[in-house]
């Protein structure tokens, strides 16, 4: 077995495994923002470059180019960052790939707010809400590297539209090298008893390290990492709820159009548990990504308290 | 068809009728009988509202029953307001929403060169929707990668939603900004047939750039009434209107 670094970022998956699908004969063009060695995506336009076309900073064109790349029968990626890509061309996504259903795979890089020292205007709290008033997109938060090469696998082999989220940090690698990410699937990643924990992106190792303090207390929790939103794995969610008996959703967006949001939309109408919501509530500021994570409240001492706080009100 | 719909676009409908009876009736490859052979010609339609002179060429080439123009914009109809990919063959693209066309085009053009086939993409754009920033996005992009095999016609009719191109937004030098962009531009009358037939046919020479065919047209061509006036951008004729119009065009 190869060993993963302890830590990664999951943007670092792109370009590797663009350039082993290309090498696999996938049929893949990648159109790119200007920001392709961020995202990694420069990767595979060093090795196959002229399937990958340059853009600049002109998102709404790139989408464009994407949508008639994919109508003419290519699987189309398209990179840049999040709070560009859905931002800057969401009228482009929705009338040239949603509603056409386009093979087009969006890869956002630089998700959530442990972007950092950029500050607010780089720090994507709303790309999910925007993605997920996009009908026909699948939509994926990797929680590590692995899951990350993954899920872009299974993008380039699913027909239809993907949005998939990476971040900018190196977090830590939970998952085993051979690990598959199953679309539509929540992993349990811990077993667990008193509540679960459905997290979803760099939230999942919080949920671990903050199930590991619960579990010192004595509180069993259990920990879903939810990296599909879409489609949603009611099944899991459900089970969660009735097995468990109170739900608390972690996520690096805000929580009234994410996650949080999904979740309960769901819950409320089949098994309504007292819930508990990790997540962004307001725009964050300029720093380190760990020092950002622990002022705005995205620390496993919040999924902690939180926690704490729906188990009081369970009955 | 946009009497019997009580709805639709008129006015950059009929200003567009010869670029299209040149494209669909002479220089394009397609075949209605085979509407996804991948070696068409690719007709994008960005100006999408004027969906309905795209209807009336596809039946008049066989992808749709003259009956059925009769359906567009009513419930259950494939018809659609504006045009959508997918619903009916034909119909390259989904628009609606201006400024579009250009980079799908684009898209299909680098495509056409990835897999070697030859086939080219005609976008049509009205002039209004030239304010569009994506535009001129697209249009760095298609002469940055040499896109021989693009030809873009703007229905230059000079008159857009709320009124005159000049007054809303001035876009003169048009055709020295095009060229400034890296494109091949030919400026000719959009009413004269013949001459939209040939600078179409001259565009498909160019090579090693794209090529744009500035088409000097009257809005509402042919129905007195409706010439050169926003007014009759958006709006359905009445059972009135619809007879002198029929007599006014001959139809
Ligand atoms: C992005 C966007 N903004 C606004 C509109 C509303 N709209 C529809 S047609 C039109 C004017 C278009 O003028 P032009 O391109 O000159 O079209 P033509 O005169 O050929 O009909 C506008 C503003 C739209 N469809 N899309």
């Amino acid at each position: 077995m190869t060993t993963v670094a302890a830590a990664a970022a999951t943007r670092e998956a792109l370009g590797p495994t663009l350039i082993k699908l290309r090498e696999q004969g996938l049929d893949i063009a990648v159109v790119d923002g200007d920001l392709g060695i961020s995202t990694t995506a420069r990767l595979f336009g060093d090795k196959f470059p002229e399937r990958f076309f340059t853009l600049g900073p002109a998102e709404q064109n790139m989408i464009g180019i994407a949508a008639g790349l994919a109508a003419a029968g290519k699987i189309a990626f398209a990179s840049t960052f999040a709070v560009f890509m859905p931002g800057r061309c969401y009228d482009q996504l929705r009338v040239s790939v949603s509603q056409p259903n386009l093979n087009v795979k969006l890869f956002a890089s630089h998700g959530g707010i442990t972007t950092g020292e950029d500050g607010i205007s780089a720090q994507a709290i709303e790309d999910l809400g925007l993605m997920c008033s996009l009908l026909n997109f699948h939509i994926v938060v990797p929680a590590d590297v692995v899951e990350a090469a993954s899920a872009i696998e299974v993008a380039a082999q699913t027909p239809g539209p993907f949005y998939i989220r990476a971040g900018r940090p190196k977090i830590p690698v939970i998952y085993e090298p051979d690990h598959e990410f199953e679309l539509g699937k929540a992993d349990l990643v811990r077993p667990g008893h008193d509540l679960t924990i459905i997290a979803t992106g760099i939230m999942v190792s919080q949920a671990l390290a903050a199930a590991e303090t619960l579990a010192a207390l004595g509180i069993d929790a259990r920990v879903l990492n939810l990296s599909t939103w879409r489609p949603l794995d009611t099944v899991a969610i459900e089970a969660a709820a009735r097995e468990t008996g109170a739900i608390v959703t972690a996520e690096e967006h805000l929580v009234h159009t994410g996650l949080g949001a999904l979740v309960a939309q769901h819950l409320a109408g089949v098994a309504p548990v007292p819930m508990g919501f990790v997540g962004m509530r307001s725009y964050a500021e300029s720093g380190k990504w760990d020092e950002l994570v622990e002022k705005y409240g995205l620390s496993p001492a919040d999924i902690v308290r939180e926690a704490q706080a729906v188990i009081a009100r369970k009955r | 068809m946009i009497y019997a719909g009580q709805s639709g676009h008129p006015g950059g409908s009929l200003s567009s009728v010869e670029i299209l009876a040149a494209l669909f009736l002479r220089v394009m490859r397609h075949d209605p009988a085979n509407p996804q052979w991948p070696d068409r010609d690719r007709f994008i339609l960005s100006k999408a509202h004027c969906v309905p002179v795209l209807y009336a060429f596809l039946a008049e080439c066989g992808y749709l029953a003259d009956e059925e123009l009769l359906t567009f914009r009513r419930l259950n109809s494939r018809l659609q307001g504006h045009s959508k990919m997918n619903s009916v063959p034909g119909v390259e693209m989904s628009g609606g929403s201006l400024g579009q066309g250009l980079s799908f085009s684009t898209g299909h053009c680098l495509a056409a060169r990835l897999d070697g086939r030859d086939y080219r993409a005609y976008c049509l754009l009205g002039d209004g929707e030239q304010d569009e920033g994506q535009v001129w996005e697209a249009a760095m992009a298609a002469a940055h990668y040499g896109l021989g095999n693009l030809t873009a016609i703007v229905d230059r009719n000079g008159v857009q939603n709320d009124g005159y191109v000049k007054d809303i937004m001035r876009q003169e030098p048009l055709a020295d900004k095009w060229r400034a962009f890296g494109w091949d531009v030919q400026e000719i009358d959009g009413h004269d047939q013949q001459a939209v037939i040939e600078a179409i046919e001259r565009s498909r020479g160019v090579t090693g750039k794209p090529s744009m065919v500035i088409a000097a047209t009257i809005k509402g061509k042919g129905v007195s009434f409706m010439q050169n006036t926003a007014a009759w951008h958006g709006k359905a004729p009445n059972a009135d209107e619809r007879e002198r119009a029929l007599a006014e065009i001959g139809a």
